[in-house]
C-alpha cells in the first residue's frame, strides 16, 4: 500500500519546492566576494581625473561603495536615500561610476545629488568585473581592513538601509580597527 | 462590444464547464442516466462558447482594436495580417485562451468518437475534462482576462515582439498545445478507469489512439519549436535545454513511455498500474509546464511575463488536479489485478526496461531543471544547470534505449530465448557497424569514440526498422497500420540520432570580417560577400547582405541575411539566411558593420541537420498512422454483432 | 519582512538588472574577429559553457548584453595571454560565483545532481528485474468451461476477420 503513496509524497515535496520558489528571485546572483578582500584597483577620480584613488587609500575606515551610472534609471530612486545617509555622516560613501561618460555623470550628480566623498570612474567596466558587478545599481559595504562584508543588489531603499545596511555598519564600526 | 461578447462567452463557457464537470460524475456514481447524458451536450456547448470567445479576440486583433489591453500590448497597425492573427497566442492571456480552446476541441472530439464506449465511462471522461476546463477558465477570468479594456484606448499598439514575427509562431504553439492538452484525454480515461474500477485491456484500447495522436502532435510541436529557434535566433542552435523547452520535453518523454506501456496493457493485460500512473504523470507534466512558464520561478527566454500571484493560482490548480489524481491512484491501484505473466526475457520485460530508461531520463531532465531552485530554496547557493549537464546525462541514457529499439521487435511476447534473439540481431549489428564506418570514413577524417558509437546506433535503429517491416511483409502477414506506424516512427528516431550526432560532431563555424569580394571556404563551399543594401520591410528597415555560394566553381545559392530594426520595438534582430539541403545546411548571419563597408559575418556548415526535424516529422507521422489503425474502428462493429460476448474484464 | 515586501524587492532588483540587458536579440554579434585561429575552438567552447549574468538564460556566446561583450573580451585577452581553460573559468567563478557556469561543478551540494540519475537508473533496473523475476513465477490461471466456450467463439471470429 505504501508504495502507491510514493508518487503523492514526491508530488507534495515538489509543491513545497515550487511554492518556496515563488518567493525567491532566480535572477539574483549572490557575490562570492563576501568576507574576501576587496579587489585591487587604481582609478581616476570623476571630478579630478588627474588624481587617482586606490584600494590602499580606503583602508582604515568602513565605507560604502555605490555603483552607479547616469544611464541607470533606478539609480535615481535610491539617490535621495543615499543623500539622507550622507547627511548623517555615519559612514564614508564613495561612488563607482560604471561605464559612463564623464560629462553625463557630472551632470547627473548635479541633478540628483552627490552624497559621495569622491566618485571614481571605471569607463570600460574592467574593475567592475573584478568586483563582480553585473547590474546597476549595486552597493558594497567594506570594512576597515578592506574586506567586503555585504553586497546589496538593486537600489537601496530606506527600509533596506534601516533593516540591513545600518545594523551591519554599526556592527563593523563597533569592532576595534 | 465584441470584446465584451468574448468575455461573456467565457463566463457562459465556465458555467457549462462546471455543469459538465460535476453533474455527469454524480450521475455515473449513482447510475443516473439523465445526469450522465448531460456530458456530451454540455461539452459541445462549451466548445461553441469558447470558440466564440476565441473568434472575438482574433477579430479584435484583425481590426486593430487597441481599446483591448491585450491587443494594444501585442499588436500594431503595421503588423502583417498573419502575425496579427498569431499574436492572439503570443502572450500569456491569449495563450491561455488557446489552451482552453484546444481543450474544448479535444473534448468535442471525444464526444463524437466515443459512441461505442459505455455511458458510465464516457460520462466520467468528459466530466474530468470539464473540470480541467473549469480550472483554466477560472484562471483566465480571475487573473488573466484577455478582454480587459484599456481606457483611454491606445492610438497605436506596442507591436508583437519581433522574435515572434516568424512563421514558427503560427504553427508551433497550436501544435504544441494540441499535444499538451491531448494528454488530458489519456488522463481523463485513466481517472475514469480508476473511479470505475474497470482497468482492463479494453480501457487500454480506447485510450491508445487518443494518446498516440496527442504524442504525435507534441512531437511535431517540439520539432517546430526547435526548427523555429534554428531559423530565427541566428546562432545555429536548435535546442538549449532551457527550462521552458524542458517543460515541453518532459511530457514527451513520459508520453513515449505511456504509449509503449499502453501497447503492453492492450495486448497482454500487463503493466496496468504503471500505465495509469504514466497517464497521470504525462498530463501532470503538461500542467507543470504551464506553471513553470508563467510563474517566474525559473529564468527562461521563453517565459511569459512573470507574476507570482498567477503562479500561486496555477500551483493551487496543480495541487487539486494532480494531488487528487495521485490520491485516487494510491487508493484504487492496489485493487487492480494485473494479468499477463511474462518471463525474464520477453518483449514485455524489454519494454519495461524501455520505460524505466525513459522515466529516469524524464526525472533527470526535471532534476536538472529544478536543481538551481532546490539549492536556492535550501539556501545552499546559486548555480546554473545548462546544456553541458543535460548532454552528459541524456546521451548515456538514450543510447542504450536506442539499442533496445532494434532488439525489442525481434523478441516474442511472453517468452523468448535471449541467445537466439541476440544471434539474429548480430548480422544487423554488423551491417550497421560496417555502413557507419564506411560512411564516416568517406565523409571525414576524424571520428571520436562517441561519434562512432552514436552513428552505429543510429544506423542500427534505421536498419532494424526496415528489417522488421520487410520481415513481416515477407512472411505474408498483414501489415497493419499500427505496425507500419511503429516502423516509421522508429526509423524517424534513427534519423534523429544521426542528425544530432553528425551535425554536432562535424559542423563548422566561422566568424570573420568580410569586405566586398572577400571569400571564405568551408567544407568545399566558397562563400563570397557581395556587400549590404538597405531594404524596407512592412514594419521594419533592414540592412540586407548578399553572399553567393559556389562549390567547385558551380553556383549553389545566393543568401540574403538581414539585420532588421523593427519600427516599434526597436531592438535589432538578425534574420539569418539558410540554404537548405537534405545532407547539409549552409547558414549565414550578419553581425555588425565594421568599417569601410565591411561587416562581421558568421558562416556555418551544418551537415545532416535537417535529419533532426525530418526524423521528428517521421516520428509524428508514424504516430498518426498507427493511431488510424483499422482495429480501433472495427471494435465498434464487432461489439454489435456479438451480443453474448462478455466485455473483457480485469 | 513580509512576503509582499520580499516580492517587491525582488521586482525592483529585476528591474535594475534588466537595465543592463538591452537587446536580447539572441545571436551575439560576432566579435572576436581578431582572435588567432589556434584559440578559436577553446574560445567557442568556453563562451558556450559560461552564462550571461544579465540575460534570461543565455550563454555568453548568444548574448549582446554589454556585460557579455565585456566578458567575452576578457576571455579572449586571457586566452591570448596563455591562460588555461581552468584558469579562465576560475577567474570568472571568483568574481561571479558558480552561477556563471552552465556545467555545474561537482561539489557536495551537486552530488545528487550528477549522480542522482545514474543511481536512479540502477535502482530502476533493479526494481524492474525484481518485478520480472516475480512475474515469471506466477502460473497462468486456467479457464472454466464457460470461458473456454467464449474463447472458442472469439477465436473463430478472429479467423473470420482474418479471412475477410
Amino acid at each position: 500500500m505504501t508504495r502507491y503513496l510514493l508518487p503523492l509524497g514526491l508530488f507534495g515535496a515538489l509543491v513545497a519546492l515550487l511554492f518556496t520558489g515563488l518567493y525567491l528571485n532566480p535572477r539574483e546572483v549572490p557575490s562570492p566576494l563576501i568576507d574576501k578582500p576587496a579587489p585591487e584597483f587604481t582609478l581616476p577620480l570623476l571630478h579630478e581625473p588627474e588624481k587617482t584613488l586606490s584600494r590602499q587609500d580606503l583602508l582604515g575606515k568602513v565605507y560604502l561603495l555605490n555603483v552607479w551610472a547616469s544611464w541607470c534609471v533606478s539609480c535615481r530612486d535610491e539617490q535621495p536615500v543615499l543623500m539622507r545617509l550622507a547627511q548623517t555622516k555615519q559612514v564614508e560613501m564613495y561612488g563607482f561610476n560604471y561605464k559612463d561618460q564623464r560629462d553625463e555623470a557630472l551632470r547627473w550628480l548635479q541633478m540628483f545629488g552627490d552624497p559621495f566623498t569622491a566618485s571614481i570612474s571605471d569607463t570600460d567596466g574592467r574593475i567592475g568585473i573584478d568586483w563582480g558587478v553585473y547590474g546597476v545599481p549595486e552597493t558594497f559595504l567594506v570594512d576597515q581592513h578592506g574586506i567586503i562584508r555585504y553586497k546589496h543588489i538593486g537600489p537601496v531603499s530606506q527600509a533596506d538601509l534601516d533593516t540591513i545596511l545600518l545594523p551591519k555598519l554599526r556592527a563593523l564600526q563597533g569592532t576595534s580597527p | 462590444m465584441i470584446p465584451e461578447l468574448g468575455h461573456f462567452a467565457l463566463i457562459l463557457a465556465l458555467c457549462l464547464a462546471l455543469a459538465q464537470g460535476i453533474l455527469p460524475l454524480i450521475g455515473a456514481q449513482r447510475g443516473n442516466l439523465a445526469l450522465m447524458a448531460l456530458a456530451r451536450p454540455a461539452a459541445q456547448g462549451q466548445f461553441v462558447f469558447i470558440a466564440v470567445s476565441f473568434l472575438c479576440l482574433t477579430y479584435s486583433f484583425i481590426v486593430n482594436d487597441f481599446s483591448v489591453l491585450y491587443v494594444a500590448s501585442n499588436s500594431n497597425t503595421a503588423l502583417p495580417l498573419e502575425y496579427r492573427v498569431s499574436a492572439v497566442w503570443g502572450a500569456h492571456e491569449g495563450s491561455l485562451l488557446l489552451w482552453a480552446c484546444i481543450l474544448s476541441v479535444w473534448t468535442l472530439a471525444v464526444t463524437v468518437f466515443s459512441r461505442s464506449l459505455p455511458q458510465v465511462m464516457i460520462a466520467r471522461v468528459i466530466a474530468v475534462m470539464g473540470l480541467i476546463s473549469v480550472g483554466f477558465l477560472l484562471f483566465m477570468l480571475v487573473t488573466s482576462n484577455p478582454f480587459d479594456r484599456l481606457f483611454p484606448a491606445a492610438l497605436e499598439g506596442r507591436d508583437l515582439n519581433p522574435l515572434l514575427q516568424d512563421p514558427g509562431l503560427i504553427f508551433h504553439p497550436p501544435m504544441l498545445y494540441m499535444g499538451y492538452v491531448g494528454f488530458s484525454v489519456a488522463f481523463a480515461f485513466a481517472i475514469a478507469a480508476l473511479i470505475g474500477g474497470h482497468l482492463d485491456a479494453t480501457w487500454a484500447r480506447w485510450s491508445r489512439p487518443w494518446t498516440v495522436v496527442s504524442w504525435a502532435c507534441l512531437t511535431a510541436g517540439i520539432a517546430l519549436g526547435s526548427w523555429w529557434a534554428y531559423n530565427e535566433l541566428g546562432w545555429g542552435g536548435w535546442w538549449f535545454w532551457d527550462p521552458v523547452e524542458n517543460a515541453s520535453f518532459l511530457p514527451w518523454l513520459v508520453g513515449t513511455a505511456l504509449i509503449h506501456s499502453l501497447a503492453v496493457t492492450e495486448k497482454r493485460g500487463a503493466f496496468k498500474p504503471w500505465t495509469v500512473l504514466l497517464a497521470i504523470f504525462a498530463f501532470s507534466l503538461s500542467l507543470l509546464g504551464t506553471f513553470l512558464v508563467r510563474s517566474g520561478v525559473l529564468v527562461s527566454v521563453h517565459a511569459f511575463a512573470t507574476d507570482p500571484g498567477r503562479g500561486v493560482f496555477i500551483l493551487a490548480f496543480l495541487v487539486i488536479v494532480i494531488g487528487s489524481s495521485l490520491a485516487l491512484y494510491a487508493w484504487r491501484a492496489p485493487t487492480v489485478k494485473s494479468g499477463g505473466s511474462f518471463s525474464g526475457f520477453s518483449r514485455e520485460s524489454l519494454l519495461l526496461i524501455n520505460n524505466v530508461i525513459l522515466m529516469v531520463t524524464a526525472f533527470s531532465v526535471l532534476l536538472g531543471t529544478l536543481y538551481p531552485l532546490i539549492l536556492d530554496a535550501l539556501n545552499l547557493g546559486k548555480i546554473s544547470v545548462g546544456p553541458p549537464y543535460f548532454a552528459s546525462v541524456f546521451v548515456p541514457l538514450m543510447l542504450p534505449l536506442a539499442v533496445l529499439i532494434g532488439i525489442g521487435p525481434l523478441t516474442r511476447w511472453k517468452q523468448d530465448d535471449a541467445s537466439s534473439v541476440l544471434r539474429r540481431a548480430v548480422p544487423y549489428l554488423f551491417t550497421a557497424i560496417v555502413v557507419s564506418l564506411a560512411a564516416l570514413y568517406t565523409l571525414t577524417d576524424h571520428v571520436s569514440l562517441l561519434t562512432g558509437l552514436s552513428t552505429v546506433i543510429g544506423v542500427w535503429v534505421i536498419i532494424s526498422a526496415v528489417r522488421d517491416l520487410i520481415a513481416r511483409a515477407r512472411k505474408g502477414q498483414r501489415l497493419p497500420r499500427a505496425f507500419i506506424g511503429m516502423s516509421l516512427a522508429h526509423f524517424g528516431v534513427g534519423m534523429f540520432i544521426l542528425g544530432v550526432t553528425l551535425t554536432g560532431a562535424y559542423n563548422i563555424e566561422k566568424d570573420l570580417r568580410m569586405d566586398v569580394g572577400t571569400e571564405v571556404t568551408i567544407a568545399g563551399y566558397t562563400f563570397t560577400f557581395d556587400g549590404v543594401t538597405e531594404v524596407q520591410g512592412p514594419n521594419y528597415v533592414a540592412s540586407q547582405g548578399a553572399l553567393h555560394v559556389t562549390r567547385d566553381g558551380k553556383p549553389i545559392a545566393t543568401l540574403h541575411p538581414e539585420k532588421r530594426t523593427y519600427r516599434v520595438q526597436t531592438m535589432p534582430m538578425t534574420d539569418s539566411a539558410i540554404d537548405v539541403g537534405l545532407f547539409r545546411d549552409l547558414y549565414v548571419s550578419l553581425g555588425e558593420p565594421v568599417d569601410n563597408g565591411a561587416w562581421s559575418v558568421r558562416v556555418y556548415y551544418k551537415p545532416f541537420i535537417r535529419w533532426i526535424w525530418a526524423g521528428s516529422l517521421l516520428m509524428a507521422l508514424g504516430g498518426l498512422f498507427a493511431a488510424s489503425d483499422r482495429r480501433y474502428f472495427i471494435a465498434v462493429r464487432k461489439r454489435e454483432d456479438v451480443p453474448n460476448a462478455a466485455p473483457a474484464r480485469a | 519582512m513580509t512576503s509582499l515586501h520580499h516580492l517587491l524587492r525582488g521586482l525592483l532588483r529585476t528591474l535594475a538588472v534588466i537595465v543592463l540587458c538591452a537587446g536580447t536579440a539572441h545571436a551575439a554579434k560576432p566579435d572576436g574577429l581578431d582572435l588567432p585561429e589556434q584559440y578559436e575552438s577553446r574560445y567557442r567552447t568556453l563562451i558556450t559553457e559560461l552564462r550571461c549574468l544579465v540575460c534570461q538564460n543565455e550563454a555568453l556566446s548568444d548574448s549582446n548584453a554589454e556585460l557579455a561583450v565585456d566578458l567575452r573580451r576578457e576571455i579572449r585577452g586571457m586566452l591570448v595571454a596563455g591562460k588555461s581553460d581552468a584558469q579562465i573559468t576560475e577567474f570568472l567563478v571568483a568574481r561571479y560565483g558558480d552561477f556563471v557556469l552552465y556545467n555545474p561543478p561537482v561539489k557536495p551540494t551537486t552530488l545528487m545532481l550528477w549522480y542522482g540519475p545514474f543511481a536512479l537508473l540502477a535502482l530502476g533496473v533493479l526494481i524492474a528485474v525484481i518485478i520480472i523475476r516475480r512475474r515469471g513465477h506466477t502460473a497462468p490461471t486456467a479457464l472454466d468451461s464457460k470461458q473456454q466456450q467464449q474463447l472458442q467463439e472469439l477465436l473463430r471470429q478472429q479467423d473470420e476477420d482474418k479471412n475477410s
